[in-house]
């Protein structure tokens, strides 16, 4: 099989890129940043479980300004992947896979995860 | 030529073992991250601040200490799953692949056990 170059046929290129492609990658890249988002999580953790000053440097780093960029960004993977979940758990039961439900439930995740993610932002990260 | 029966074929677990097995607890942790991250992300908000003492507090109620200990290791398993997909879909050579995937293992399994393991520090830890 490998040193052999095949041809592929042709698939993402010959599209329209419409909603149900950018959240099919959307999902996959969120879901990604995510496993790091869980190592700052453990990092967190790890902190205060080793005491008051380890748990000050980590959150002294997590309160500067670059990483309230970066906990805003995970907060957005977060709800987008949790919401972008829930459909994807819908579309198992075989319900929702009308052109119409689809496009619907995909603007439905992305105003829930924005509203979500400026809502948390205010509230926990600034 | 394969001495496998078409039946046993379609009893076994189809060309890579266990890819039933994956879907469904690849599912099963989708479904209990639903109220885990839920519950995660409104209690960090719900709390009045992040010094120390605050948190510590909270981390040591043992409702908190079993959701997160239930949240870490969730995520991490699902974390796991996803990596694995990722790997399989764009790493082609098969040596890197599988040592990819046990690196992945390796550092979700790490992760997972770290996180734990501070969980239980902080509930069984001296009360701040």
């Amino acid at each position: 099989m490998h040193g052999v170059s095949r041809p592929l046929s042709p698939y993402i290129t010959v599209y329209r890129w419409q909603i149900t492609m950018w959240l099919s990658s959307l999902h996959r890249i969120t879901g990604l940043l995510l496993s790091l988002g869980a190592l700052a999580l453990a990092i967190w953790l790890a902190a205060l479980a080793s005491g008051s000053s380890a748990y000050a440097e980590v959150r002294e780093l997590y309160a500067s300004a670059g990483f309230k960029v970066l906990l805003v960004a995970w907060t957005f993977c977060f709800f987008f992947h949790l919401a972008n979940g829930v459909r994807h758990l819908v579309w198992d039961t075989g319900a929702g896979f009308e052109k119409a439900q689809f496009r619907a439930s995909g603007w439905a995740v992305i105003v829930l995860a924005v509203v979500a993610t400026a809502v948390f932002s205010a509230v926990a990260i600034f | 030529m394969s001495l496998v029966t078409p039946l046993n074929r379609v009893l076994g677990l189809g060309t890579a073992g266990g890819a039933g097995e994956h879907w469904w607890t690849q599912r099963l942790t989708a479904v209990a991250l639903v109220p885990l991250g839920l519950w995660l992300a409104i209690s960090l908000a719900l709390l009045p601040d992040f010094a120390y003492a605050t948190v510590v507090q909270w981390a040591q109620r043992p409702i908190t200490s079993i959701l997160l200990i239930l949240s870490v290791l969730t995520i991490g398993y699902h974390s796991y799953l996803g990596v694995q997909v990722v790997i399989e879909d764009y790493v082609h050579a098969k040596g890197l692949k599988v040592l990819a995937i046990m690196g992945s293992a390796f550092g979700h399994a790490a992760l997972a056990i770290a996180a734990l393991f501070a969980i239980l520090k902080i509930a069984f830890g001296p009360v701040a």
